[in-house]
């Protein structure tokens, strides 16, 4: 019943990794930048859903207002610094947003404080199998969200101009520009969509789970992980991963023990990334 | 070459000097000398070699618990010295203590230049951005699981063994000064002897264009490998020395402190400038003077200020300091510069 119970959990709480992990495929595709704050976005959109619990509105609408303040704090940090680094060396850009995700991590420890919070929702939880399964509804309502936010917004990048825009930009970005296409526009609205998405991602785990200020960089390298996994633009491929990283990690917290948590997470980044190494050098090919 | 032997010559006596001419400074000037063996060792993969790596500190962790676990655990039960937490129940005699600290060191030197070797040719195989998060993921992995091992401290930490009673009170200071200075003359001397060599231009080589030089006919991984052995061995030695400069080992925040050690070094080599023998070093002196100086007017908001600097290094200043003297004057760096070349390119700008 454990391992049910790890297996549900883990799903779970990987179609939210797969949320994170589908922003930064995004702006990987598009713009080719690994964003290093991808996790400090998310925990940023953990806070505002606190404030709100906090102030007596129920953190479930936090979804709706968080995607809102993170795009716009997107699109900021993409004025500041990102532009300046978008066609630049690669090593430069990582440097450049562990420099951004370092701020990130200090202001909301100063402005939140160091302590671990959660914003309750009350939504009281499900038993399954006769009470051995214990599932919080606000994991099940996380990840209703998260698949929800997820279909709206393939429709929108398949249908829309700026999807389109955004699409044609990723493909070819010089080719995107000679046909009229302001590829300036299109990267500064990725990375919006992309802190929207974080911010989406952000509330629910702050319902759901805990926020903490230095809690960033995990989510940063399990959605680069899922992402390498699953390659770019490989949509069921990033939810399939991330349900798979889910479970594993519940697995490891039961095996291994809490404080290995984390640790495993990172171990298993390497060894994937080792395992890649190996099976793509045997076509004398390497990663790029 | 005169010129530079009397440089030389004066930096050794200066580094020498220093801690008697200014005692109060003793623990900073060692810290500088650790970090700018830190730096410069870094350079070699990430300057010479282009391949960026956030992992150095891996080794700079590993060497610091190795250290520190060697000195206690030839003449203590170490389960029982992280157990009391610091409390003097053992107490080192001073030889016990400088042979411990001796055989630590080389055991702090050894090991982490063998882990390089071994996990090297699985990892280096990654190029670019791979690599980077590769080491950032080894880095912050190795730092959780050692605060989930119980016999070097877990989470409450490692204390390591306090320095001897041996006379006077400034030995303390001097020999750390002393110790810490002997490694980064160590460190110079290698870097620049293997910068005058064949091995230099290789890895410079494998910057450029790795495929192109794999066809020239060379072994690259095995020079990749052999690159990143030197500065973990130099890294190794730097944490051993620091463990006991700090006196105390955190997994997180000492050892493997990934947010605050392991992104300096990279800081610095790039803020003197990359792929130069004296740009960490510059680097280094002048981050840790800018950071120890505004460091206690930004108290509780250095880590912000860590966070804007990076960003305004990386994005304004990537080519660092060496990098700016050398367009400014690039005569004094044997370069042949046609004068009306050089006019024609200013008036463009």
């Amino acid at each position: 019943m454990i391992s049910v119970q790890a297996c549900l959990d883990g799903i779970l709480l990987g179609i939210l990794f797969a949320l994170i992990a589908y922003g930064m495929a995004l702006q990987w595709g598009v713009m080719n930048i690994i964003n290093i704050a991808q996790g400090d976005l998310v925990i940023l959109g953990g806070y505002i859903a606190y404030f709100m619990y906090l102030y007596g509105i129920h953190p479930a609408w936090g979804v709706i207002v968080a995607p809102v303040i993170m795009y716009f704090v997107g699109i900021a940090i993409y004025k500041l610094v990102i532009n300046k680094v978008v066609d630049r060396d690669l090593f430069i850009s990582i440097l450049a947003t562990f420099g951004i995700s370092i701020l990130f991590m200090q202001l909301m420890n100063f402005a939140f404080g160091a302590d671990v919070v959660l914003a309750n929702s009350d939504y009281g939880t499900t038993m399954l199998f006769n009470n051995n399964v214990v599932l919080p509804n606000s994991k099940i309502f996380s990840a209703f969200i998260s698949i929800l936010f997820a279909i709206c917004l393939v429709i929108y990048m398949k249908k829309s101009k700026l999807g389109r825009a955004i699409r044609a930009t990723a493909q070819n970005a010089r080719a995107a520009k000679i046909l009229g296409v302001d590829t300036e526009k299109v990267y500064a609205a990725t990375f919006g969509i992309n802190a929207a998405l974080c911010g989406v991602a952000g509330a629910l785990i702050s319902i759901t789970f805990t926020i903490h200020p230095y809690m960033g960089l995990p989510y940063t390298i399990r959605s680069f992980m899922i992402v390498i996994v699953a390659g770019l633009g490989n949509l069921p491929g990033v939810a399939m991963s991330g349900m798979g990283l889910g479970v594993f990690e519940e697995f490891a917290d039961y095996i291994l023990g809490t404080e290995f948590r984390i640790g495993s997470v990172f171990l298993l980044l390497v060894l994937i990334l080792i395992y890649r190494r190996f099976k793509l050098s045997r076509k004398r090919e390497y990663l790029k | 070459m005169k010129n530079n032997l009397i440089l030389y010559i004066g930096i050794l006596i200066f580094g020498i000097a220093a801690p008697f001419v200014f005692p109060a400074f003793k623990v900073q000037l060692s810290i500088l000398c650790v970090l700018i063996v830190l730096a410069t060792t870094w350079n070699i993969q990430g300057g010479e070699m282009g391949y960026n790596s956030f992992g150095n500190i891996l080794f700079y962790g590993l060497g610091m618990y190795l250290c520190a676990s060697v000195q206690v655990g030839m003449f203590f039960p170490l389960a029982e010295w992280t157990e009391s937490g610091g409390e003097k129940t053992f107490v080192h005699t001073p030889a016990q203590f400088f042979q411990g600290m001796a055989v630590g060191l080389i055991v702090a030197a050894v090991v982490p230049t063998i882990v390089a070797g071994l996990i090297g040719y699985s990892i280096l195989g990654l190029r670019g951005h791979y690599f980077a998060i590769c080491t950032l993921g080894l880095g912050v992995a190795a730092g959780e699981i050692s605060g989930g091992i119980e016999i070097i401290g877990a989470g409450q930490g490692f204390t390591t063994p306090p320095f001897p009673d041996v006379g006077s009170l400034d030995s303390r200071g001097e020999f750390f000064y002393f110790l810490s200075f002997f490694v980064l003359v160590l460190t110079f001397v290698t870097v620049r002897a293997i910068y005058t060599t064949r091995f230099k231009l290789i890895l410079n080589a494998i910057r450029d264009n790795e495929d192109k030089a794999e066809a020239m006919g060379i072994e690259t991984m095995k020079y990749k490998i052999i690159g990143w052995m030197i500065s973990a061995f130099f890294c190794g030695l730097a944490g051993g020395i620091m463990g006991g400069l700090v006196g105390y080992i955190d997994s997180t925040d000492v050892a493997f402190d990934g947010r605050e050690m392991g992104v300096f070094m990279v800081l610095m080599a790039i803020l003197g400038g990359k792929g130069t023998l004296w740009g960490p070093i510059i680097g280094a002196t002048v981050f840790h003077i800018f950071k120890e100086g505004f460091w206690t007017f930004f108290l509780g908001w250095q880590y912000v200020a860590l966070g804007v600097l990076i960003v305004v290094i990386v994005i304004y200043f990537p080519e660092g300091i060496m990098g700016w003297l050398r367009e400014k004057y690039p005569e004094r760096f044997g370069e042949v510069v046609d004068e009306k070349d050089r006019k024609a390119q200013v008036e463009l700008k």
